[in-house]
C-alpha cells in the first residue's frame, strides 16, 4: 500500500494509465486477495466438516445401540427340574440356580428351529446355546420365582440374543470372519437367517440400554447406561446445592461489597487461575483431599460432586459476576436511595435481576460437570462396574456408582466392538442431556435477559 | 446417620427461632413494628442464624478433626509388634478401620451384640468368618492387635460420637437462647444480621483460596513424599518410563514430557491456522447470515466433553490414519493409538478455542484503523496482515499459549488415542504417553498411596499444574505488557 512511493514505480510510471485496464500489479494483488478469502472460506469449512464427521460418526456408530435383537422363545418351565419337590415352595424354587433354565431355553430355541423348518446340522439344543445371551437364564428365573404357579406351563419369553447374533443382524458380525470366531459358527448364522424370516428373531427399540445396569463385560447385550444416569445425577445434584450458593455469594461480595485490597485481589487471582487448571488436576486434589484425607467413600456420587462443584465453580462465579455486573448502578442508587441498606439494594433488587444470567451461567457450568471424565477417573468412578441401582437417597450419595461419561470410558475400555457400539451410543445420550440442558439456558437468556 | 439428624435438628432450632425472635421483637414493641430498630424479620432472622451458623461451623470441622484425631491415637497405640514386616502402618490401619466398620454393620444388622462386639476376642471366635457373615469380606485372618485397635477405634468413635452430639446441641441452644435474650425494641438487628451475611459471603468467597491451597498442599506434600522414596534428579532428567509395581521402577519423566509436547504441538498445528483463519474470516469477510449460523456451529466443538473426542480418536481417526499410513498404506503405523491420532483430534477440539479467542481480540482492534487502511488503498487481506494482525498479536499469542496449556492438560484423548507406551521418539505415528495419561494408569487401581509408583502421580501432577499454570501467567503477561490500548 505504501508502493506508490517507491522510486522505480515513479519513474517508470507510464503516462496513460487507465482504471480501466488492470495492470499486473494489481492484478496480483486482486488474487492474493482472493486467495486469502478463499483460505479463511477453507478454514471455516474445514471446521464445519470436521464437526459433521464427528456427530455423523456418532450418529452413525450409536444409533445401533438403541436397537437390540430379542429372540421370542416359547419355553416349557419343566416341573420334574424346576420343582423337584411339586409343592410349589418358593424356597425350593429358589435354589434352582441359572444353570437349571439353561437347557430349558435351549430346547425351547431348538424346537422353533426344528419347527419353522430350517434345516441344520446343529441337531442338539445344546448347539443352541451360541446365539442365546447368558442373561436369558436370569430372565427367566426372576419371572418364575415372582410368579412360581407358571411352572408346568409353556411360557412365551423374549430373551436377548447373545451379542454376536446381535452384531450379525447390525452388520457388525460377518459372516466371513466368524470362521475364527470361537463364539459363534455360521450355522447358527444360517439359522439366524431363517428365524429373521420367521419373525422370531426381531431387532426391536432397546429400552433397556436407556434405563438398565451395567453387565459384565462378557455380556455387552445386557448392558445399559441407567445406574450411571442415576449417579451422574446424583452428582449434579451435589454440585447444584453447593456450587449455586457458593458462588452466587462469592460473586455477590467480590462484586458489591469487596474493597480493594490484597485479600481481594488474591481471590480475583485464584479464580481466574482455577478455571484454568486442568481437570486432571481437581481429580488429583479430589483423591488427596475427600478419600485420602477425609476417608470418604470411594466411586461416592458425593465425591465426583464435590470434586466437580470445585471446578464448576470459577465458571459459575465468572458468569455470575458478569451478570451481576450488567445490572446498572442506577437500580442500586435508586435502592440506597429510598433507604434501602446495601445489603438490601442488592439481594432485594440488583441479584432478582441478574438471575437469569446466574440461571444460565450455572446450567452452562453443570453441562461442562456433566461431560466431565478426567476427575472421575482419580476418584475411582472407573473400574466399578454399575449393576446395582441405587436405594434411597442417602445410598445414591454414598454408595459406589459411575457416571455417564465415566460409563462410557469404562466401555470403551472393554475392547469389544459390542462395547464399542454401546459406548457410541451413551455418547448420544450424553450428548442428549447437554444439548437439553444448553437449549434451556439459551431460552431462559432469550426470555428474560433485559437490555439495559 | 447421627450427623443429617443433627443438621435436622439444628435446623428445627432455628426455624423456631425465627418465629419467636419475631414475635418477641414484636411483643417488646408492644406489636407495633413502627417502634422497632429493624424490620421484624431481621430479629428473627438474628436468632436462626445464631442458632444454626455456629452450630454447623462446629459440626463441619468436627467431622473433619474427628477421624482423623482417633485415626492418630489408635495409629500411635497400636504395638510395632503389629505390624508385619511386609505391610506399613497405613495399611494396618486400613485394616483397622475396616474391622470396625464390619463391626458396626454386624451390629446393625443384628448379628451380633453391642456388648458382643465391644468384648469379641480373637482367641475365642473366628471374626473373619463372623463377618463374612454380614458381608464384609476381611483379606487375612484379623490377629489380636487390630482387633483390639479396632475395638478401641469403635469406641473412641462413639464417644467423639457422643461428644459432637452434646457440644452442637449446647452451641445452637447457647446462640438460640442468647439471640433470644438480646432481642428487644432498640436492639439493631439489622446490622447484626447483615454482618453476618457479609462474613458468610467472605467465607464464600474464599472457597476459591481454600481449592487452590488444597491442590498446591496436596500435590507438594505427596510429591515431597515421592521425593524421600524415589531420586528428584533421575525423576526429571531420567530418559526411561517404567514403573513396575513388584519395586525396581524408573520412573523418567522426560518421554511423558516429550510425548505431550509433541502431541500439544500437533494439536497446535491444527487448530492454530484453522482456528485464525475461521476468525479473521468471520469477523472480517464473512456476511452477517454466514457469522450468525457459522460461529455457534464452530462454538459447538467446544461444548463437546473430551470423553465424545477420546472415543472418536480412538474408534474413527486411528483406525482412519491406520488404513492410510499403516502397513496397507505407506507402513509407518502400527496401531491406531498415536501421537498423530491424538493430536489430530485434541486439534479439533482446540479450534473454536481459538478462534473465539482471536475474534474477540481481531474486534477489539479500532474501525478507524481499518479505515485508514482502506482509505490508504489497501486490500481487505492486505489490511488484514498488516495493520490488524499486527494490531491484535498480543492477544493472539495469548490465546494460542492459553489453547497450548489446555492441551498440555488435556487428559481423555490422550488416554483412549494416544497410547500407554512411553518413548522418545520423533516418528508423529508412533503410540507415545502423556504426563496426564500416566497420572490416570498411576492412581486408578487399588495402588497402595505409599508406594513410589502411585505417589509419582503427584509429582506429575506437580509438572503439570506448574507448567500450565506458568503458561497462563505467561500469556496474561504477555496481553497486558504489549497490548495496544485504545480508547
Amino acid at each position: 500500500m505504501t508502493d506508490a512511493s517507491l522510486p522505480e514505480n515513479s519513474a517508470a510510471a507510464p503516462a496513460h494509465r487507465s482504471l480501466n485496464t488492470v495492470d499486473a500489479r494489481t492484478r496480483k494483488r486482486n488474487r492474493a486477495e482472493a486467495r486469502f478469502r478463499a483460505y479463511g472460506i477453507a478454514a471455516v469449512a474445514t471446521g464445519l466438516v470436521f464437526l459433521v464427521i464427528l456427530l455423523g460418526s456418532i450418529l452413525f456408530n450409536g444409533v445401533g445401540a438403541f436397537q437390540q435383537t430379542f429372540i421370542k422363545v416359547p419355553v416349557y418351565l419343566d416341573p420334574a427340574k424346576l420343582d423337584k419337590s411339586g409343592e410349589r415352595d418358593i424356597e425350593a424354587i429358589k435354589k434352582v440356580s441359572t444353570f437349571g433354565y439353561t437347557p430349558l431355553i435351549q430346547q425351547g430355541l431348538f424346537d422353533v428351529v426344528q419347527a419353522a423348518g430350517i434345516e441344520t446340522p446343529l441337531a442338539k439344543p445344546g448347539d443352541m446355546k451360541q446365539m442365546i445371551s447368558p442373561s436369558a437364564a436370569a430372565q427367566v428365573r426372576d419371572t418364575v420365582i415372582e410368579n412360581p404357579d407358571l411352572i408346568g406351563q409353556t411360557v412365551d419369553f423374549r430373551i436377548l440374543a447373545s451379542s454376536r447374533v446381535d452384531g450379525y443382524l447390525k452388520d457388525r458380525v460377518f459372516r466371513e470372519d466368524v470362521v475364527r470366531d470361537k463364539n459363534i459358527d455360521v450355522e447358527h448364522l444360517d439359522i439366524v437367517d431363517g428365524l429373521v424370516a420367521a419373525g422370531i428373531v426381531v431387532k426391536e427399540f432397546n429400552l433397556t440400554f436407556i434405563t438398565g445396569a451395567d453387565a459384565s463385560e462378557s455380556r455387552p447385550e445386557q448392558a445399559g447406561l441407567g445406574v450411571s444416569i442415576l449417579g451422574s445425577f446424583f452428582m449434579m445434584l451435589v454440585v447444584l446445592a453447593l456450587s449455586l450458593p457458593i458462588g452466587v455469594a462469592a460473586s455477590i461480595y467480590l462484586e458489591e461489597f469487596a474493597p480493594k485490597n490484597r485479600f481481594t485481589d488474591l481471590i480475583e487471582v485464584n479464580i481466574s487461575n482455577l478455571a484454568a487448571v486442568p481437570s486432571i488436576v481437581f481429580g488429583i486434589l479430589g483423591l488427596a483431599v475427600f478419600i485420602q484425607f477425609a476417608h470418604l467413600p470411594q466411586s461416592a456420587p458425593l465425591v465426583g460432586g464435590l470434586t466437580l462443584t470445585l471446578m464448576t465453580l470459577p465458571t459459575i462465579v465468572i458468569s455470575t459476576r458478569a451478570s451481576l455486573k450488567s445490572v446498572p448502578p442506577s437500580i442500586r442508587d435508586a435502592a440506597l436511595g429510598v433507604g434501602a441498606s446495601k445489603m438490601q439494594a442488592v439481594f432485594h433488587h440488583v441479584l432478582p435481576m441478574a438471575m437469569p444470567g446466574i440461571l444460565t451461567g450455572t446450567i452452562i457450568g453443570l453441562a461442562q460437570a456433566l461431560g466431565e471424565t478426567a476427575p472421575l477417573l482419580l476418584i475411582g468412578m472407573v473400574g466399578y462396574i454399575a449393576t446395582n441401582y441405587p436405594d434411597g437417597l442417602a445410598s445414591g450419595f454414598m454408595d459406589p456408582n459411575s457416571a455417564m461419561p465415566a460409563q462410557i470410558f469404562e466401555w470403551a475400555k472393554r475392547a469389544d466392538p459390542a462395547y464399542y457400539e454401546r459406548a457410541w451410543g451413551g455418547i448420544i445420550i450424553l450428548l442428549v442431556f447437554l444439548m437439553t440442558m444448553n437449549i434451556i439456558a439459551i431460552i431462559l437468556r432469550r426470555r428474560f435477559e433485559r437490555r439495559w | 446417620m447421627p450427623a443429617t439428624w443433627l443438621v435436622l435438628i439444628v435446623l428445627a432450632l432455628s426455624a423456631i427461632g425465627y418465629v419467636l425472635g419475631r414475635q418477641r421483637a414484636l411483643q417488646n414493641a408492644g406489636g407495633d413494628s413502627r417502634a422497632l430498630h429493624s424490620l421484624p424479620s431481621y430479629y428473627g432472622w438474628h436468632v436462626a442464624l445464631m442458632a444454626l451458623v455456629p452450630a454447623t461451623g462446629l459440626l463441619a470441622v468436627w467431622l473433619i478433626a474427628q477421624p482423623l484425631l482417633v485415626e492418630n491415637t489408635i495409629a500411635g497405640q497400636l504395638p510395632d509388634s503389629a505390624i508385619p514386616e511386609s505391610s506399613t502402618r497405613s495399611l494396618v490401619m486400613s485394616d483397622v478401620r475396616r474391622v470396625a466398620d464390619g463391626l458396626d454393620l454386624a451390629v446393625s444388622q443384628g448379628a451380633m451384640t453391642r456388648d458382643d462386639a465391644a468384648t469379641l476376642r480373637s482367641e475365642f471366635t473366628q471374626v473373619r468368618e463372623r463377618l463374612a457373615e454380614v458381608g464384609v469380606a476381611l483379606g487375612s485372618d484379623v490377629n489380636a492387635a487390630v482387633l483390639s485397635a479396632a475395638q478401641d477405634y469403635r469406641s473412641m468413635s462413639r464417644v467423639g460420637n457422643l461428644m459432637m452430639t452434646i457440644a452442637v446441641l449446647a452451641i445452637a441452644a447457647l446462640g438460640f437462647v442468647y439471640a433470644l435474650s438480646r432481642t428487644d425494641r432498640d436492639f439493631r438487628a439489622r446490622n447484626v444480621v447483615e454482618q453476618g451475611i457479609r462474613a458468610l459471603l467472605v467465607a464464600a468467597a474464599s472457597v476459591a483460596v481454600l481449592t487452590t491451597l488444597g491442590i498446591v498442599l496436596s500435590l507438594i506434600f505427596n510429591t515431597l513424599e515421592f521425593f524421600k522414596l524415589y531420586s528428584a534428579w533421575d525423576f526429571f532428567f531420567g530418559t526411561t518410563w517404567a514403573p513396575s509395581f513388584g519395586g525396581g521402577s524408573e520412573l523418567g519423566v522426560l518421554p511423558l514430557l516429550w510425548g505431550t509436547f509433541y502431541i500439544s504441538l500437533i494439536a497446535l498445528l491444527v487448530a492454530v491456522p484453522i482456528g485464525l483463519f475461521s476468525a479473521v474470516y468471520l469477523s472480517e469477510y464473512a456476511p452477517g447470515k454466514v457469522r450468525s449460523v457459522a460461529k455457534p456451529l464452530l462454538e459447538v466443538l467446544a461444548g463437546i466433553p473430551t470423553i465424545v473426542y477420546g472415543l472418536f480418536a480412538l474408534l474413527t481417526v486411528g483406525p482412519l490414519l491406520v488404513q492410510i499410513f499403516g502397513d496397507d498404506g505407506v507402513g509407518i503405523m502400527q496401531a491406531s493409538t498415536a501421537v498423530m491420532t491424538a493430536g489430530l483430534v485434541m486439534g479439533i477440539m482446540l479450534i473454536p478455542f481459538v478462534s473465539s479467542l482471536s475474534d474477540d481480540i481481531i474486534n477489539a482492534v479500532p474501525q478507524a484503523m481499518r479505515d485508514g487502511s482502506y482509505g490508504l488503498g489497501a486490500t481487505k487481506s492486505e489490511t488484514v496482515r498488516q495493520v490488524i494482525l499486527p494490531a491484535a498479536l498480543p492477544g493472539i499469542v495469548g490465546a494460542i499459549l492459553l489453547a497450548a496449556s489446555r492441551a498440555i492438560g488435556e487428559t481423555m484423548i490422550v488416554v483412549l488415542g494416544a497410547g500407554a507406551a512411553a518413548r522418545l521418539s520423533m516418528n508423529p505415528f508412533d503410540a507415545m504417553t502423556t504426563v496426564t495419561a500416566k497420572i490416570v494408569s498411576q492412581l486408578t487401581g487399588d495402588a497402595d498411596f505409599a508406594s513410589a509408583e502411585a505417589l509419582v502421580a503427584f509429582a506429575l501432577g506437580m509438572t503439570l499444574f506448574v507448567l500450565t499454570l506458568g503458561l497462563n501467567v505467561f500469556a496474561l503477561f504477555i496481553v497486558r505488557k504489549y497490548r495496544e490500548q485504545y480508547e
